[in-house]
């Protein structure tokens, strides 16, 4: 090993703390106790990395650095004010801009290095490449289908898989032509357009119930993009940081797949966004009970054990705050009431359990399927707010649901079921849900918000 | 292969095993505020795009490294400040208070 200049060997030992101030930082996020020190351990590290970089060898223009860092904050410190139901396409618009800033600097790398790039150093700076553009579109996609600028359903034509395979062989393709050639300066620009025609293509088919799983896809990729930026400009923060970024959401894509029941080749290979004919079968002669807002309050009070489901669709009415009244209202009560959080419920991974914190609600409350699905038989109540497919019995007993299999949140086998809902309309993978017709079944309907906020007059009223 | 690009896979191969094992224990509570957390480190990338901008080798490079700067800044400052904003929200309900 050669000796690296005191300088040198400075800022080697700085990138070397803010390493395992990363790491630390992610391991206090293990629990809401310590997590709000893994943000500072982050921040620290951030800030070191950077200050070491800036006082680093050969900078001969700061003016600039400093005017794109001004810029830079002043477009971050909005998008972390954004409204707390919007943090999943603003967690898909931060993909996007990572991915970009990885993208860019591989390819100014290039066009200084070529044609004296060798291969492995070729192949590392290919990957970073695609993974970043197809990363930034695809993102983008994302982001415009959570803010609703783009249609949420799913857009599926005959051939898709056929197609976007198509371009993804292209794009490697391409990567090996330059690996073998590092001087095509030509080809160079193609090996990001194409990626960036099959970001597009991927998110095309994918559906709103979906994007829990592609936005854990999508930060896998940015991270594994910027590792591979990592190897071309040999900097072992930046793996460290990108392998993290990497894993973490590998790990988040492989629980949510698992959550909805999909292989992860099946992820990986995007055909997550089909649809599957709803069976359309015997629809006639199903009732459904239906309730006031009084019984529902009479039936709630009368409780003891209450569970609340919510799902994308308290989300969208911006119920979260109502609900926390009526949490308050049945507590005061004596009732023991507590929420089920699927891992699929919401647009994004753990976006309930967000919402429901953004409306005060004790973390301890909030608990996951498998820990609360054996209390179900024991609940007087389980109140589902906007939820549907991840409460299907079907996916338990019915071999020819498109949804069978997956793992459900078991309402039914609460005393008294209560669903909120604007209509018998199916949920968004078109699928029939046989919940609403069991006997202890009752189907409240109107909009979520209103229908809570009545809910939480009538035990109001029925206090006095 | 240079030694670099050797000691580079060593390098991801266990900040993967470590990122592996440290994510895996985190909350399922917290799986929202971890991916802006993960992707505000992430934007660590930066540095690459400070260093385009400041040694200023060629045109191309220079302009692609301020654009570069300008996106990753904004991921530092705005997943940092919302991750922040996030967890402050998560309160539990055993301390009573006064």
């Amino acid at each position: 090993m050669t000796d690296l200049a005191g300088n040198q060997l400075l800022l080697e030992i700085v990138y070397l703390i803010a390493s395992a101030l990363f790491i630390l930082s992610l391991k206090w996020m293990s629990s809401p106790r310590t997590a709000r020190h893994g943000i500072w351990a982050g921040e620290l590290g951030m800030l070191l990395a950077i200050g070491g970089t800036l006082l680093h060898h050969g900078i001969v223009d700061y003016k600039w650095i400093v005017i794109a860092l001004v810029i830079g904050s002043g477009i971050g410190v909005p998008l972390g004010f954004v409204h707390m139901t919007a943090v999943p396409q603003r967690t898909a618009l931060s993909h996007a801009f990572g991915a970009l800033c990885v993208t860019l600097v591989g390819t100014a790398e290039f066009y200084l290095r070529t044609p004296n790039v060798p291969p492995f150093m070729m192949t590392v700076l290919s990957m970073e490449v695609i993974l970043g553009s197809l990363t930034f579109t695809g993102s983008l996609m994302a982001a415009g289908k959570l803010q609703e600028l783009l249609p949420q359903r799913p857009i599926t034509y005959k051939g898709q898989n056929f197609v976007n395979l198509f371009f993804l062989a292209i794009a490697i393709g391409l990567a090996v032509y330059l690996v073998l050639h590092p001087g095509a300066r030509q080809v160079f620009p193609l090996m990001v357009i194409i990626p960036l025609i099959f970001g597009v293509l991927m998110i095309i088919p994918i559906g709103g119930a979906d994007m829990p799983t592609v936005i854990s896809l999508l930060n896998s990729y940015a991270g594994l993009s910027a590792a591979a930026m990592g190897f071309v400009l040999d900097s072992k923060l930046l793996i460290i940081a990108g392998a993290l970024d990497g894993s973490s959401g590998f790990i988040l894509s492989v629980i949510m797949s698992k959550a909805m029941n999909r292989s992860f080749t099946n992820v990986l290979f995007g055909a997550f966004g089909q649809v599957q004919p709803a069976a359309a079968a015997g629809q006639e002669e199903k009732t459904v009970r239906t309730a006031t807002a009084e019984e529902a309050a009479g039936i709630l009070a009368a409780a003891n054990r209450v569970v609340i489901v919510p799902g994308y669709g308290m989300a969208v009415a911006q119920a979260q705050h109502k609900v926390r009244e009526l949490y308050d209202a049945l507590t005061k009560r004596g009732v023991d009431v507590r929420f089920a959080i699927h891992p699929v419920a919401g647009r994004m991974p753990g976006h309930m359990n967000v919402l429901l914190a953004e409306a005060d609600i004790p973390y301890d409350k909030l608990i996951e399927m498998d820990d609360i699905n054996g209390d179900f038989p024991q609940t007087d109540v389980a109140l589902v707010i906007g939820a549907n497919d991840v409460t299907n019995p079907a996916a338990r007993t019915d071999q020819s649901s498109p949804i069978f299999g997956m793992p459900i949140l078991d309402v039914d086998k609460a005393r008294t079921v209560m669903v909120i809902k604007r209509s018998m309309s199916p949920g968004f993978a078109g699928i029939d849900n046989p919940l609403y017709y069991l006997d202890h079944t009752l189907m409240l309907f109107g909009d979520a918000k209103a229908f809570v906020n009545s809910i939480v007059h009538e035990l109001a009223g029925n206090t006095h | 292969m240079s030694s670099a690009l050797l000691n580079g896979l060593f390098v991801f191969m266990l900040a993967g095993f470590i990122g592996f094992e440290i994510i895996k224990r985190v909350s399922p509570l917290l799986h929202t505020p971890l991916m802006s957390l993960t992707n505000a480190l992430d934007a660590i990338a930066v540095l690459g795009a400070i260093l385009l901008v400041g040694e200023h080798k060629s045109n191309l490079s220079f302009v692609l490294g301020v654009v570069a700067v300008i996106a990753a800044t904004s991921n530092v400052v705005g997943g940092f400040l919302i991750t922040d904003r996030m967890l402050k929200m998560f309160k539990t309900s055993r301390p009573t208070k006064p």
